[in-house]
């Protein structure tokens, strides 16, 4: 078997670099087809239009104003889900009882199209980052319950009985054997989970019209500000995509340590 | 959502407690009980102790008035239909792009390598910033609704589709092969029911998605549809009527979901 070294780099990188083409090529067609009229430049604006366009999003819409809103909302949430939910879940492990009884329901809370109910929190909380905060909380919070629950019972036998044979308390036990032991699923909770604050933030930001980056886009599209419409969105995505794989790096980092 | 199948999916091994039994089970149940009883009866406390304006917590009974009210009003009903025949469509051309998506990128190491990353990293972004795009696109009829309805489940499915595709065991095709088994006979009779479970894993987690997009998209800009009657009752102040009609949508929400879970099961 060749070393992976020995293989050329545009041979080794060759299917991700087709990728990356095939998108450049999809570009330049779209390009070519809204410059000859071929596509309706009002439905479509020109990608060229759209790069450019990334610069006036960036100098006149204060878009660092806007990531620092959606980031503040976001945190807020995603710190709150932290300090709630993992207790919550270590909970259910320690008293099994409980835990039969309401796994089901968080199972459905984290199902639950609770983004729907955003008139209802806007009745309860006004029109403010509140609202924002509350619904991406409650969004986020089953699968950190969930997952840190999981990730307690998943400890192995021989380690808690290393534990019992040093005579631990409960409390070392559960520092010491159980929490360190279950880090890295809950960690893939607390992915989830921020994962879900953030859809909630952007989208509640854009369906109510007030905050950070979702607003940005709604602004823009009711502007009937085309290219800036899509720089936004694109934009949006960008931070989305750049966040997710951030906590897939981090979580991969924690696995060995399983 | 790619996320909530792998909440969903991995969150079902958590091990059973260590009480076991009928009579752990029946603990559970009446302490689940209890649980709902003393929520609901926190509530009509809340709702009767004048510490919340208006009607912002209504009573209990109010609600399930409202609910009563919704189900005899042909309105709803009206609704109801629109919605769901916005997400049978979206469902149905998001889970034909996605199968075949699916199909191509699982069966194919080169073109999985150039383009999973893209639908993998771009399935949990909230989808309805895409409808500004949809608008322009199809319209502010119901083609815009289920245009982001078929996005949004064609990622689930994609995914689904590939993973499954590539778990297929190989065995399998080799048999098939050693059959001299057509590419149809290998497609009908190999591929599709081994894969069978995952299609139908991703048609869940696109559905799921499908429903809560096009409400979404509704809620924006529609005149027609649950998400415009919740708007329009959220307009009107009527607030066990939000309730109602809210406790409904999750109510058939959940039903849909639970009802493909059991197709998948059996």
């Amino acid at each position: 078997m060749a070393k992976a070294g020995a293989i050329p780099f545009t041979t080794r990188w060759m299917p991700e670099m087709f990728g990356i083409g095939t998108l450049v090529v999809a570009i330049l067609i779209f390009e070519l087809l809204v410059q000859s009229g071929v596509v309706n430049r009002f439905i479509i604006p020109p990608p060229s239009d759209v790069f450019l366009a990334f610069e006036r999003v960036v100098m006149e819409e204060d878009i660092l104003g806007r990531v620092r809103e959606t980031a503040f909302e976001m945190t807020v949430a995603g710190v709150a889900v932290v300090i709630v939910g993992i207790p919550i879940g270590a909970l259910l492990y320690r008293y099994s009882i409980w835990r039969r009884a309401l796994e089901d329901w968080i199972g459905a809370l984290a199902a639950a199209p609770i983004v729907l109910a955003f008139p209802l929190f806007l009745v309860l909380f006004g029109r403010s980052s509140t609202t924002i905060i509350v619904m991406a909380f409650f969004h986020g919070l089953a699968p950190i319950i969930l997952k840190t629950v999981e990730g307690l019972t998943a400890t192995r036998k021989v380690l808690i009985n290393v534990g019992r044979s040093l005579n631990m308390t409960s409390s070392q036990m559960f520092w010491k054997i159980l929490f360190p032991s279950a880090l890295p699923v809950i960690f893939t909770g607390i992915r989830l989970s921020w994962t879900f604050c953030l859809i909630t933030v952007v989208g509640v930001e854009f369906l109510i019209n007030l905050g950070g980056l979702g607003q940005l886009i709604n602004d823009l599209a009711e502007r009937y500000d085309l290219p800036g419409t899509y720089a936004s969105i694109c934009f949006v995505i960008f931070v989305s995509v750049l966040f997710f794989v951030i906590l897939e790096r981090i979580e991969s980092w924690l696995q060995p340590a399983r | 959502m790619a996320a909530t199948g792998e909440m969903t999916a991995r969150a079902r091994p958590v091990a059973a407690p260590v009480m076991g039994g009928e009579a752990s089970a029946r603990s559970a149940f009446m302490l689940r009980m209890a649980c709902a009883v003393v929520l609901l009866g926190m509530w009509e406390i809340l709702s009767r102790s004048g510490l919340f304006y208006g009607e912002v917590v209504p009573s209990l009974f109010k609600i399930v008035l409202a609910i009563g009210a919704l189900l005899v009003d042909p309105v709803f009903w009206t609704n109801l239909r629109v919605t769901f025949l916005e997400v049978a469509a979206s469902l149905a051309i998001g889970t034909l792009l996605g199968v075949m998506t699916g199909i191509v990128l699982g069966s194919n190491r080169f073109l999985m390598r150039a383009f999973e990353p893209y639908i993998y990293y771009l399935s949990p972004t909230p989808r309805i910033i895409l409808f500004p795009i949809m608008i322009m696109w199809f319209g502010v009829g119901p083609s815009s609704k289920i245009a982001l309805g078929a996005l949004s489940a064609f990622f689930a499915v994609a995914l689904s589709t590939a993973a499954g595709m590539r778990q297929i065991d190989q065995i399998l095709i080799r048999v098939g092969r050693s059959f001299r088994a057509t590419k149809w006979q290998m497609a009908m009779k190999i591929y599709l029911p081994a894969m069978k479970i995952p299609v139908l894993n991703g048609i869940r987690l696109g559905m799921g998605t499908a429903i809560i997009t096009v409400l979404l998209a509704e809620t924006k800009l529609s005149n027609q549809g649950l998400g415009y009657l919740i708007m329009q009752i959220y307009t009107r102040f009527d607030m066990p009527s939000l309730y109602g009609l809210l406790i409904l949508v999750f109510a058939i929400a959940g039903a849909s979901n639970a009802m493909i879970g059991r197709a998948i099961r059996e």
